[in-house]
């Protein structure tokens, strides 16, 4: 018995086979961008890749889709899905948008003469976005249809509320909204240039997220949801209640990722705002090793996975690749990192 | 050409990290029963996948027939005439019964059509032969567990095997269906078919082995036939030292009445059922598989619902709602399956120990706190486990059984309610844990020991619940326990009334 003792004793030690095999993402990351600048030297002859501006560009671009995937990945982990955030994220948008356009506007979205203060409307888009989550939640929860169902209705009602709402975009946004994504300020040679707040935005809410997953009850609920939901609930906890939660949380995310892009872009438009952003979000939550099997999900991989897709979408832009071309990139390596992330996993057991 | 039918040598197989064979031997003789005994963990499970190709051994050599062979995959060894029954049943339950028993060889038409008349009659002609009384055309899913079980031994006689692997056979099926399974075992003798049976139930191996061979640890022990043997040599044997009283049960004082369960019943599960729980007390339950003693707890525990009747605790009665309600009142429940609804498979060791607890640890959780208090229970429960973090998948069944014991233990339960608690568990463990519920009674805890093996239960008990199909036949004092006594209680078969 003391020799069992004395192993379980040293639990705590640093396990460094483990902690690269958990992290084997992040090599694949940091290979890809080594690739990638490489690749794009040769196609350009310059160095264009790992530049200041150019990381900025990708940080900021795939923000959005970076938020949504800190929702959707928590879906995945209790052995669900969204299929709605990025539809979510559209009308929030448009929503969000039209309350904060200026009252003297002649192209204005809303009639009635109300204007939110920014601060204010953001709120009203989160709670808008965790009320739907709210919904989706209950009905999954507590009917037990599957989730995918569950938000593959609230996918198409969502983009059809927001085509109701406005069917021509919302624009001249205020700066004051604005700012949430980015901040502009006058350089010292009297150019205006902008502090990119939506990647501060993006860094926040892994942070929070991560926090979510690793360090409180609602995390560890989750994971044993996941991982085996008739012992969870017989573990005590309140699996429906949990369950709904997850999807607040999602949808809130998205309701975030909306605002965020309504704010970077400074307009709104309800056809085409976060059109499939869902499945962007899904692929980089699955390529940060999030298992569709429910139960395993690490928040770095899924940060990992989201710059992957960053690194990809940025890196064939630069190289001149073509939209069609770039999706075939981008599914092959979806579906190259499932079955490799899975191989991984089957010989654990 | 050689006595045996199959001759295992010195086979090795080795993990990353671990040697789970360590040149062990097994030889098989044709129509013959060779047990395998060892506790979990002693390689028979591994051994068995070796021989039919799951797994490669590291090295080492099999006969069978005269030949050396080497299977590369289950299907390779079923061709060449050995078949398995897996304990884990792997059953499709939206498909009628003759489909999964054909699942993979289908009679067909022709090339492409499924002969659906011939899948039928072929099924029933393969139940008829075997006396079982199975409707081919049943949905999977509406058969019991031990019909399901009876299910996979008739697709694996059904191959015409040369060997037949039994692994657990008998674990989820009732009295009398073994009684069925130890006829066909007979009848596949006759044929000079060779069974290797695996189990830990004592007197199912003494009568129907032939031979017996025991696995330590990955080493081979000894192999023996079976009349030289007797239950106290095996057990020696298997775990290398004398072992004490297999029930270790301690007389303790008898307190007040803690729980009070009055005409309780849910839907058709169980009707009117009605006991009281003391402090101290071990409150047995008896019954065949199905006679709704599960069904009962689960009420208790709140993953049910009661349709009628009246739970006490103390006096004051309880609405308990939901699992949550049962373990705010200081209950708790190690449900009969540790895979479906027991353990977090992909989760530590750790958090598989504080689980139930965790609203403790404040809703950021307390690290430290919850280390030391999973250090401390798989301390004294003597958990066999690398460290807190290995995924508890990995433990064997004992060492799981352990750590949820340990889960509730976290919880400071008054009355703890065990489903089965040492199914499936090998000798070792399974002592450990009765001496451990001892231990808990002895401390003041209430506790209810649902079992399966007569034994178990009335050695264990202060007081014995006998049920059948949904009704409580009986109560039982352990002063007038007795082993026909039970059986007829819970074959339904009372003449004098129940001493409820």
């Amino acid at each position: 018995m003391s020799e069992q003792t004395k192993t379980a004793a040293k639990a705590g030690n640093f396990n460094a086979k483990k902690f690269f095999s958990d992290n084997a993402i992040w090599a694949v990351l940091i290979g890809m961008v080594i690739a990638m600048n490489f690749l794009i030297y040769a196609r350009k002859g310059a160095w264009v890749f790992l530049t200041p501006n150019n990381i900025r560009t990708l940080f900021e671009s795939e923000s959005v889709r970076g938020v949504l995937t800190f929702g959707v990945m928590i879906a995945i982990l209790s052995k669900g899905i969204d299929l709605s955030t990025g539809s979510l994220a559209g009308m929030v948008a448009v929503m969000v948008a039209s309350f904060v356009q200026p009252v003297d506007l002649s192209t204005r979205v809303l009639t009635s003469g109300f204007s939110l203060p920014s601060f204010v409307a953001i709120i009203v888009g989160l709670l808008i976005g965790a009320a739907v989550g709210a919904i989706m939640g209950a009905i999954i929860a507590y009917t037990k249809i599957h989730p995918f169902i569950a938000t593959l209705g609230g996918q198409l009602i969502c983009r059809a509320v927001a085509k109701m709402y406005s069917n021509r975009p919302v624009s001249n946004l205020p700066d004051s909204f604005r700012a949430i994504a980015r901040v502009p300020y006058a350089t010292a040679d009297g150019k205006t240039s902008s502090f990119p707040t939506i990647i501060i935005v993006f860094v926040v809410m892994f942070a929070i997220s991560a926090f979510l997953l690793t360090q409180t009850r609602f995390g560890k609920n989750i994971y044993a949801i996941g991982g085996n939901d008739q012992a969870a609930r017989v573990a005590g906890i309140n699996v429906e209640l949990n369950l709904v939660l997850v999807y607040v949380w999602c949808s809130t995310c998205a309701a975030l990722g909306g605002i965020l892009l309504a704010a970077r872009t400074g307009s709104a438009d309800a056809s085409t705002y976060g059109l499939q952003y869902e499945l962007d979000a899904i692929a980089a939550a699955t390529v940060g090793g999030t298992s569709q099997t429910g139960g395993i999900c690490r928040p770095s991989g899924a940060l990992a996975g989201i710059l992957i897709m960053g690194v990809i979408n940025n890196g064939l832009v630069l190289m001149g690749v073509d939209d069609n071309m770039t999706n075939v990139i981008k599914g092959l390596i979806i579906v190259g990192a499932v079955v490799l992330d899975m191989r991984k996993n089957a010989g654990k057991k | 050409m050689s006595e045996y039918i199959l001759e295992m040598k010195n086979i090795t197989k080795e993990f990353p990290g671990v040697k789970a064979l360590k040149g062990v031997n097994l030889s098989v003789r044709p129509g013959t029963v060779h047990t395998l005994m060892g506790e979990n963990g002693a390689g028979k499970s591994t051994l068995m996948k070796c021989l039919i190709g799951i797994q490669r051994p590291t090295s080492g050599e099999i006969y069978y027939d005269g030949k050396k062979v080497e299977f590369g995959s289950p299907a390779q060894a079923l061709e060449a005439g050995i078949s398995m029954i897996h304990q884990e049943l792997s059953p499709v339950p939206e498909r009628p019964v003759c489909e999964n028993l054909w699942l993979g060889r289908l009679p067909m038409k022709n090339k492409f059509m499924v002969d659906h008349k011939k899948m039928v009659s072929d099924a029933q002609e393969l139940f008829d032969r075997l006396g079982l009384d199975l409707d081919p055309t049943e949905k999977m899913g509406n058969l019991t567990v031990a019909k399901m079980q009876m299910v996979e031994i008739a697709k694996a006689v059904s191959w015409n095997s040369k060997i037949v692997i039994m692994d657990e056979p008998t674990s989820a099926i009732t009295e009398s269906e073994v009684e069925h399974l130890f006829k066909i075992i007979e009848d596949l003798k006759k044929k000079n078919v060779a069974i290797i049976y695996i189990s830990h139930k004592m007197d199912e191996i003494f009568r129907i082995s032939d031979d017996i061979t025991v696995y330590r640890d990955g080493e081979y022990v000894t192999t023996d036939r079976a009349a030289n043997l007797d239950v106290d040599k095996v057990i020696t044997l298997m775990v290398g030292r004398k072992m004490g009283n297999i029930f270790p049960k301690v007389d303790c004082p008898i307190g007040g009445a803690i729980l009070k369960v009055e005409n309780l019943s849910s839907g058709k599960a169980f009707h009117n059922v009605s006991f009281e729980l003391h402090r101290g007390e071990i409150l047995g339950f008896a019954g065949l598989v199905g006679a709704g003693r599960t069904e009962v707890v689960e009420t208790i525990f709140g993953m049910r619902n009661k349709t009628s009747g009246k739970i006490y605790k103390n006096g004051v009665e309880l609405d308990i709602k939901n699992p949550a309600d049962a373990i705010r009142n200081g209950i708790g429940l190690l449900t009969e399956d540790r895979r479906g609804n027991g353990i977090v498979g992909l989760q530590s060791v750790g958090v598989n120990t504080i689980i139930a607890n965790i609203k403790k640890y404040g809703f950021v959780l307390n690290k430290k706190k919850m280390r030391e208090d999973a250090q401390e229970y798989s301390q004294t429960l003597n958990v066999k486990t690398p460290s807190l973090d290995a995924l508890i998948m990995n433990l064997s069944g004992g060492n799981q059984q352990k750590v949820l014991i340990g889960r509730w233990l976290l919880t400071n339960p008054d009355i703890l309610i065990m489903d089965e608690p040492t199914r499936g568990i090998d000798v070792g463990a399974k002592s450990e844990i009765h001496t451990l519920i001892t231990r808990l009674a002895g401390e003041g805890k209430a506790i209810i020991m649902i079992s399966s093996e007569l034994p178990e239960v009335m050695g264990m008990s202060d007081r014995i619940c006998v049920m059948h199909e949904g009704e409580m036949t009986g109560i039982i004092d352990r002063k007038d326990f007795d082993s026909d006594l039970i059986m007829k209680y819970a074959t339904g078969k009372i003449e004098e009334g129940a001493t409820a």
